[in-house]
């Protein structure tokens, strides 16, 4: 149960205290600062496990992008410390990227927990998926706005996207709150939504509380040294929020925080979220001492509609890779012109076979890291390291691909080649590497909505005691 | 005056995606002074930032600056999106590099 004095709060005169244990949930915390924490009696534990940082496989794959022994420790200090305390336990984008099979992989962590540390909680469940059918009369009425994405959106995209999610913002979790749920698991969600509804709902400033969130969700990323697998403290006032450390090795400072508003975002002082900006444009960081930091004066602007950000990805084959690596001067000069010669004899022999697939090169000590951004043409490294990456519509194709294009480099006979015997040094055996399914981000848009109730809700008393 | 090169006068400089599509820069100088020399001579233009990717002007998104942080940022569209065939770095976290090699007159 959710102890009365949390929920009884008064905006006016009572403090909120917010923990965020870890930047990610499954990125770890030292014992010292979740404990350190704790003395300072939290009226919420929040974190936040979603990010499309990792890219569009683990989306479209339903697999999540942290490690399962990691979230489960989190997990674990969390639901025991949270549920003991009556301290309600927030945590939003389930396993990463926050649709169904990531949410039912973390909600088996937490019953596991559960049974192990024999707890009793009202859990919450909150899915974020959007039907495709919906989306699909979305699209048909053009009411689907494109957030970057450069390709244009069809039906076919839509079929052949395996999850599609919305960032959720505060109201579901509000919600789940009012039913007495005690720990909420929630889908792909506005990263700092499990931070800032339960305060929302007590009627604590909306936009000092979901400023507070957005930097909390880093946890101690906003401190000096930064960190994403520390703990951070946020306390909510009436007109503003304190951010506290809680670990000697690290402090707040006005730079700081300031700083992390920048992190991430292509503009630092108009964030949009869920039905509305955080606007930044009279905020004041102070610094308070003790490595404590105070804002003042973040503003959340509703917008007319309620719109919110959906995400999906779609297979578009397979991968095959190779790691080799050079370290012959001739062949390092002439790399890009080998590389033309043996794309141009594979694509040959993969023609005859009718064989479709690209091949991609990845020259480190070149442009591996910047490919064509690279302002720099020309390696200056006494060796380089290849990377052949074959991507197929199947892995078998993938594989010949790959297994087609290493054989043809290894003994390609460049012109001014003085090195016979073979052109690339493989440190394993075997060589080729399938690296599986492909994805692409395919779906990146806001679309309008107004009823909640087509996010799915469960509640469901887990009892272990 | 002197040029200074730009390690010498910021703490931090950065890449990272803000979006799949999209990359954002920033620049944090160590203290407001700098900062403040380097906004009002608008030294961080965005030929500047074109000429050392070898893109074009119109390629830069706008540079802003944000004084609570002392700061300067600035973004590209990604040639390839994040995690796409032909990617070289999904989390856009290090294409900085050019950057290190700015001098300032200060």
């Amino acid at each position: 149960m959710i102890r009365s004095d949390i929920l009884n709060k008064n905006p006016e005169k009572d403090e909120f205290k917010i923990l965020s244990p870890t930047a990610i949930l499954g990125y770890g915390f030292p014992e010292k600062s979740f404990l350190n924490a704790m003395e300072m009696k939290p009226d919420l534990i929040a974190v936040d496990a979603g990010s499309t940082d990792p890219g569009p496989y683990y989306l479209g794959a339903g697999v999540s992008f942290t490690d399962r022994l990691g979230v489960k420790r989190d997990l674990r200090y969390i639901l025991t410390h949270g549920v003991k305390n009556g301290i309600p336990i927030v945590i939003g984008s389930a396993g990463g990227s926050g649709a169904k099979p990531h949410m039912d992989w973390c909600e088996k962590i937490i019953k596991e927990i559960a049974m192990e540390e024999k707890l009793t909680f009202k859990l919450g469940k909150i899915y974020s998926d959007i039907d495709k059918k919906l989306l699909t009369e979305k699209l048909k009425n053009q009411e689907l706005i494109p957030l970057g994405i450069p390709n244009v959106l069809n039906l076919d995209d839509i079929e052949k996207t395996t999850y599609v999610v919305a960032q959720i913002g505060v109201e579901p979790f509000i919600e789940l709150l009012k039913e007495g749920c005690d720990v909420i698991l929630a889908g792909r969600a506005y990263d700092p939504a499990c931070f800032a509804s339960l305060p929302i709902m007590l009627g604590y400033d909306r936009g000092l509380a979901i400023h507070l969130g957005k930097i909390l969700e880093c946890a101690a990323i906003a401190a000096s040294p930064g960190s994403g697998s520390d703990c951070a403290f946020g306390i909510l006032k009436k007109d503003s929020f304190v951010l506290v450390p809680l670990n000697e090795d690290r402090i707040f400072t006005t730079q700081s925080v300031a700083a992390h508003s920048l992190y991430e975002k292509s503009d630092p002082v108009h964030l949009p979220g869920p039905g509305g900006e955080l606007n930044l444009e009279d905020v004041q960081f102070l610094d308070i001492g003790n490595g404590m930091v105070e804002v003042k004066g973040s503003k959340y602007i509703k917008s007319k509609k309620n719109m919110l950000k959906l995400e999906g990805s779609k297979m578009i084959g397979y991968r095959t890779i190779t790691i080799a690596g050079s370290h012959d001067p001739v062949m390092i000069e002439k790399i890009d012109s080998v590389i033309d010669k043996v794309k141009e004899r594979v694509n040959m022999l993969l023609e005859k076979e009718n064989i479709k697939g690209d091949i991609f090169f990845h020259v480190y000590g070149k442009n591996g890291v910047m490919g064509r951004l690279e302002p720099i043409n020309k390696a200056f490294s006494y060796e380089i390291g290849i990377l052949i990456e074959a991507i197929a519509d199947t892995q078998e194709n993938a594989n010949t691909i790959c297994s087609l294009t290493r054989s043809t480099m290894l003994h390609y006979g460049y012109e001014g080649r003085i090195s016979t015997a073979g052109n690339l040094a493989f440190p394993f055996s075997p060589s080729d590497i399938k690296a599986g399914e492909v994805y692409i981000f395919s779906i990146y848009h806001l679309m309008e909505i107004t009823d909640f109730s087509l996010f799915k809700k469960e509640i469901e008393i887990v009892n272990y005691c | 005056m002197a040029k200074k090169n730009i390690r010498e006068i910021a703490k931090v400089i950065r890449s990272k995606n803000s979006s799949p599509f999209e990359i954002t820069f920033d620049i944090i100088f160590k203290d407001l002074e700098t900062f403040n020399k380097v906004k009002e001579n608008n030294l961080i233009t965005k030929s500047l930032i074109a000429s050392l990717y070898k893109l074009k002007e119109d390629e830069i998104m706008d540079i802003i600056y944000f004084m609570p942080a002392l700061a300067v940022k600035f973004g590209m569209k990604r040639i390839v999106t994040s995690g796409a065939p032909g990617d070289t770095d999904v989390y856009g976290a290090q294409q900085h590099g050019p950057l290190l090699s700015i001098e300032l007159d200060l």
